[in-house]
């Protein structure tokens, strides 16, 4: 019979988690908790905590990067890819979304952070795909809109998510390189950093062609069905 | 060296905290002023101090922050309007500065003994000074925009280091044996496809439960990844790590626990379902969990 007992911690992260408690607290809870169970002294957890505190310092070097992307910011990098982006006035819904993905997944990879839902894709990416959407196919259904506003959120989540690790001072790479050294395992972040561009070019294809697909769907029902929608939405 | 590093970026804190401290349009500046005092001093004596010490600063940062005793001040930043003029006079040399750091800390990292960690951090300081100059802006400017971003990620700056000291009590207490143990139950034969599956698919489904990757990370890689991938079939723990943390990036696509990223959005657009873009992303998220799978099961090992 397996000693369930060590795996309290992760009940308590899952529950807290899910009660929507304070992410630290919620952890700081659970670590305690394991260390109890498993009849560490409460001295030695403190001990514990703070060596591997201090020991993981690394992890949070991306600090050091702050001023520089701040003071990007301030003479307008946002502004500047926003330009970049709107240029391009007669897009398709396709060609719109891979170029943000692109374009995101690139800077990405330098570490800067220049999308976000509230900053690109509500004011610029959503707005510019559906004016696209509405040229080629006058009398945009609602329902449509939304699944268009949809997918220019996803292409901030899959542009975001799958360029972080190119990034050699990414926090997920330093965490990494944390938990391996716990085992004494030493990996080196520009093996893992290059080791993450398999996925970033394939999840870059993936999205070109799921785009195209809804996008072609989106078109078909269009035009089997246009005129019921237009008199709908009047 | 290192700390060197380490000790600049405790004085950048420190900075922050004597900013923050003295930012009276921040409702809550001594909370986050002394956020940034304490961490700030963690950095600077973390290797000088006994280890139960950092322990209870850690307790006074966590207390910290979930008491909500921490806010956004005044930054004295540009608006919208001066920015457009300023990245249409600047252009593309906009991002000059920000390939200063990859760049740099390759070149640290392949010509210099000191290492990547090092080159990281010569590199960001080289990138602040590229930066004054492109932009010919003061060095206090930098501090404050600095603080504004800090400001922005809160108390989530602390996460990973959270994480990862997680990760090492899991480690004391035996976490990782009772899961692989659970793992090797429900799989009798010693298929190296099925561990990578179990591993890969793990992440993901731990990271929809969790709603955050690197939480489930610490977790499934002490638990799965390193006993029964690199340890018993000696995988390559660079390529095991990093799928296994992009496959845990699969499951933040695929649940509302990771708010930020699926349903903030969705109020964000007025979309009529709150799970309009989870549904969105489910079908290309498994693709590329598949081809994480694939190739950590032809490269790692």
């Amino acid at each position: 019979m397996i000693d369930l007992w060590p795996l309290i911690g992760i009940v308590i992260i899952t529950v807290g988690l899910a009660l929507k408690q304070n992410t630290l607290l919620v952890i700081l809870t659970a670590g305690v908790a394991t260390g109890l169970v498993a009849d560490i002294a409460v001295m030695d957890i403190l001990s514990a905590l703070g060596q591997s505190f201090t020991q993981n310092r690394y992890m949070s070097l991306f600090i050091l990067v702050l001023p520089m992307i701040g003071i990007l910011e301030r003479y307008g990098l946002r502004q500047r890819a926003e330009d970049l982006i709107g240029s391009m006035k007669k897009a398709s819904v396709a060609k719109i979304l891979m170029t943000y993905l692109l374009l995101r997944k690139i800077t990405n990879g330098m570490g800067l952070n220049i999308g976000g839902h509230p900053s690109m894709i509500r004011p610029l990416i959503a707005p510019m795909s559906e004016a696209a959407a509405e040229k080629a196919s006058p009398n945009l259904a609602d329902e449509k809109r939304q699944t268009i506003r949809a997918l220019s959120a996803a292409s901030e989540n899959f542009g975001n998510f799958f360029s972080q690790l190119l990034f050699i001072g990414t926090g997920g790479l330093l965490l990494i390189k944390g938990v391996m050294g716990d085992n004494q395992l030493d990996v080196k972040l520009e093996t893992m950093a290059l080791w993450a561009l398999p996925t970033a070019v394939v999840s870059f294809v993936v999205f070109g062609i799921y785009t195209k697909y809804i996008s072609v769907r989106l078109e078909k029902d269009i035009s089997t069905s246009q005129t019921p929608q237009s008199t709908e939405e009047r | 060296m290192l700390e060197y590093v380490y000790q600049a970026t405790g004085l950048l804190l420190l900075a922050f905290s004597l900013q923050s401290f003295l930012d009276n349009n921040n409702p809550k500046r001594i909370g986050s002023g002394l956020f940034w005092l304490i961490y700030g001093l963690t950095f600077i004596f973390g290797a000088m101090m006994p280890n139960w010490v950092t322990g209870v600063m850690v307790l006074m940062l966590t207390a910290l922050a979930a008491g909500g005793f921490m806010g956004i001040g005044n930054y004295g930043t540009t608006s919208d309007v001066e920015r457009k003029k300023s990245a249409a006079v600047l252009k593309n040399k906009l991002f000059v500065p920000a390939i200063v750091v990859p760049a740099g800390t390759v070149l640290i990292s392949q010509l210099t003994p000191l290492g990547a960690l090092v080159g990281l951090g010569i590199s960001s300081i080289a990138a602040i000074i590229v930066a004054l100059v492109i932009t010919k802006s003061q060095p206090m400017h930098s501090l404050n925009e600095g603080r504004r971003l800090i400001d922005s990620i809160g108390w989530a700056a602390i996460l990973s280091q959270f994480l990862a000291a997680l990760g090492y009590l899991f480690n004391q207490a035996g976490v990782g044996d009772t899961v692989a143990s659970i793992v090797k139950l429900m799989i009798p034969e010693n298929m190296l496809l099925v561990k990578v599956v179990a591993y890969c698919v793990g992440m993901t489904l731990f990271t929809v439960v969790m709603g955050n990757a690197f939480a489930a990370f610490a977790v499934i890689t002490t638990g799965i990844g390193i006993p029964l991938l690199i340890l018993d079939h000696s995988g390559n723990a660079a390529i095991i790590g990093v799928l296994g943390m992009l496959s845990g990036y699969c499951g933040t696509l695929m649940t509302p626990m990771a708010a930020n990223f699926n349903v903030v959005p969705a109020a964000l657009l007025e979309l009529k379902n709150k799970h309009h873009v989870i549904m969105m992303q489910v079908i290309p998220g498994l693709l590329i969990l598949t081809f994480n799978i694939f190739l950590m099961y032809s490269f790692a090992f």
